[in-house]
């Protein structure tokens, strides 16, 4: 035990004696989340509507208004005609355009049916959508107050509604996934090298002839990056809920335990890439290129993944973060209990003991 | 255990890679308190013989033991009763002296009352006191390998094995290196040393050369530079080399 405790002192000496990697580790996460949550933001702020129809019309009066009102939005111009709209579009000046027919609250009033087209800028298509979203969730807003004045039945225009994550933020979808990149990163990534360069000195002989055992380097390797793992979830679990509003929903206890599990399985890859590589370049070369990489484009951080062929879908379920990032939105965003992830949980957990049992294996047998 | 008993002994001793034979049915004794040099060229099979004997890998066939310890199935045991150290520089660059001095006495289960006189013992025998608080990697090599040379014997092994230890460094400080081997044999600690210099083979009191795999001949230096018809211990190592078959 004693022996134990001084090889993680050590270990721990080693990180905070290395002052500039110490601080990448720890201020990597708040940049990350910084970055991704102000200038990688997908939302769109002041978008440009225009509105086609009569403008003294009542029911649209109070659409137009409400939509005026909506931070995201904009109303920019108000006229009759739909052939303006193109013109508009490719001078750069609206980016929606919201068309009612006709007597438009006559037709809500008397028919308890009147029709809304949106014309969406499709040149680019990304803020396009987002922005037809965000209309679309002013005009239910809207349908639920009128259906409710008049007593008409609803169903007047679609009815869209994101449940959730009503304003569609994209901050709710990448907070997990930054927690998954960083926990990735750091206990895979730095737990590898730190084995590889033991390996590179010299020293990891001196070790293996020394009374500790190979399980116990790799515990004593992994501790230390356990706990900066612990300290990163905290600050971008703080970042999130309190610079960027990210809620909370789950328990703190489910999300904590499937982090833990994560970084446990984080460690077994990290465990087989210091098997396989012999210098400190291959080890960050493959974290890099191998890890991060594929977390990224796979984990959904960027491209959701039933986006993608059915084959890239297959390959995208051994990403372990995958299924950690899952788990976390569920628990973050929809606040559900154990019942609902138990599934992503066991898979989550099959995938730990499997790279841990290889890697303690493998590692065992090449020194 | 009779003090007087050889430390290792080994019979036999094989290691097989697939169809290589990296040490093939070798036997020889090395005696308590002795400096015993592990002569052979690269490849020759002294590093894996080497390995055995400090419990990183096991026989194929054949055993013995080594401090009493069986090579077989005390492995964890030799462990803690010998001493290493390799031929790259073996401690860690980026941690003080007395943090490498407390993390192997730590490692080897001493005390920490007992680390601390240990480490006060060991700088003042190096006349490094005034360096403990320096990081390792700022040392030159010279000093570097005197300390890795004491935190081997941290734990006062009854033998301790040395892969190489002067390897790439000016004569000067070979030599004063090897001063202190001499005065930790005195001091009745064995010594198990492999080398490419064929000067310090001079300082052992007995020498094996392998060959192949196999004990080409093992004696004393004066004896086998006798034997060989040889002025110094390299035209000895020459004429036994050049029987080598494998490359």
């Amino acid at each position: 035990m004693k022996t134990f405790f001084s090889f993680i002192k050590k270990e721990f000496r080693h990180i905070f004696r290395d002052r500039r990697t110490i601080l990448i580790v720890l201020v990597m996460p708040v940049v990350q989340i910084i970055l991704f949550g102000f200038a990688v933001s997908t939302e769109v702020h002041n978008a440009r509507v225009d509105i086609v129809g009569d403008g003294n019309d009542p029911a649209v009066r109070q659409i137009v208004e409400r939509i005026d009102q909506n931070p995201y939005l904009n109303v920019e111009a108000v006229y009759e005609s739909v052939a303006k709209v193109p013109e508009r579009f490719r001078r750069g000046e609206a980016d929606v355009a919201v068309c009612f027919e006709r007597n438009f609250d006559e037709r809500l009033h008397h028919y308890g049916k009147a029709s809304v087209r949106l014309l969406g800028d499709g040149s680019d298509p990304n803020t396009a959508q987002m922005i037809v979203n965000y209309v679309n969730g002013v005009l239910s807003d809207v349908q639920g107050e009128l259906g409710a004045q008049s007593d008409s039945p609803q169903g007047a225009f679609p009815h869209v509604q994101y449940m959730y994550n009503p304003a569609v933020r994209s901050s709710y979808n990448f907070v997990p996934g930054v927690m998954g990149l960083i926990l990735m990163l750091v206990c895979s990534m730095m737990t590898a090298i730190s084995i590889v360069r033991e390996k590179e000195s010299g020293t990891m002989e001196l070790l293996l002839v020394s009374p500790i055992r190979p399980i116990g380097v790799i515990i004593s390797k992994a501790i230390p990056y356990l706990a900066l793992s612990l300290v990163n979830l905290v600050t971008i679990l703080l970042l999130a809920r309190f610079v960027l509003g990210v809620p909370l929903r789950g328990s703190l206890l489910l999300l904590s335990v499937v982090s833990v599990l994560f970084i446990l399985a984080s460690l077994g890859i990290g465990l087989l890439i210091s098997v396989i590589s012999s210098t400190q370049k291959t080890a960050l070369l493959i974290s890099g290129m191998g890890l991060t990489m594929p977390t990224m484009i796979f984990s959904g951080i960027i491209f959701p993944c039933e986006s993608m062929p059915v084959v890239l879908q297959y390959v995208s379920d051994i990403i372990p973060a995958k299924w950690y990032i899952i788990m976390v939105k569920k628990v973050m965003i929809e606040g559900v209990g154990f019942g609902y992830i138990y599934q992503e949980f066991t898979i989550l957990l099959l995938m730990t003991l499997f790279l841990l049992a290889v890697s303690v294996r493998l590692f065992k047998r090449r020194l | 255990m009779n003090p007087n008993t050889d430390i290792i002994v080994v019979d036999e001793l094989t290691k097989k890679f697939g169809d290589f034979t990296a040490v093939d049915h070798i036997s020889f004794r090395v005696h308590r308190g002795e400096i015993f040099g592990f002569l052979g060229a690269n490849g020759a099979g002294k590093t894996t013989a080497m390995k055995i004997l400090c419990g990183l890998s096991r026989p194929s066939s054949g055993g013995g033991t080594v401090n009493g310890y069986d090579l077989n199935r005390d492995q964890e045991k030799i462990k803690r009763h010998i001493g290493y150290m390799s031929q790259k520089f073996s401690l860690y660059a980026d941690l003080k002296v007395w943090e490498n001095i407390r993390l192997f006495g730590g490692i080897y289960g001493l005390s920490g009352k007992r680390i601390r006189e240990k480490s006060d013992a060991m700088l003042h025998y190096l006349n490094m006191t005034d360096l403990r608080d320096e990081l390792v990697g700022d040392l030159p090599l010279g000093w570097k390998q005197k300390l890795a040379f004491s935190i081997a014997l941290i734990h006062d092994p009854a033998i301790v094995f040395l892969d190489e230890p002067t390897g790439g460094v000016d004569p000067e400080t070979r030599r004063l290196f090897w001063d202190l081997i001499c005065e930790a044999a005195e001091g009745g600690t064995t010594i198990f040393v492999t080398t490419h210099y064929m000067d310090e083979a001079e300082y052992c009191d007995r020498v094996s050369i392998m060959v192949d795999g196999v004990i080409a001949d093992l004696d004393t230096p004066a004896a086998l530079k006798q034997r060989y018809g040889a002025t110094d211990m390299d035209a000895v190592f020459r004429q036994l080399a050049y029987r080598a078959q494998r490359e």
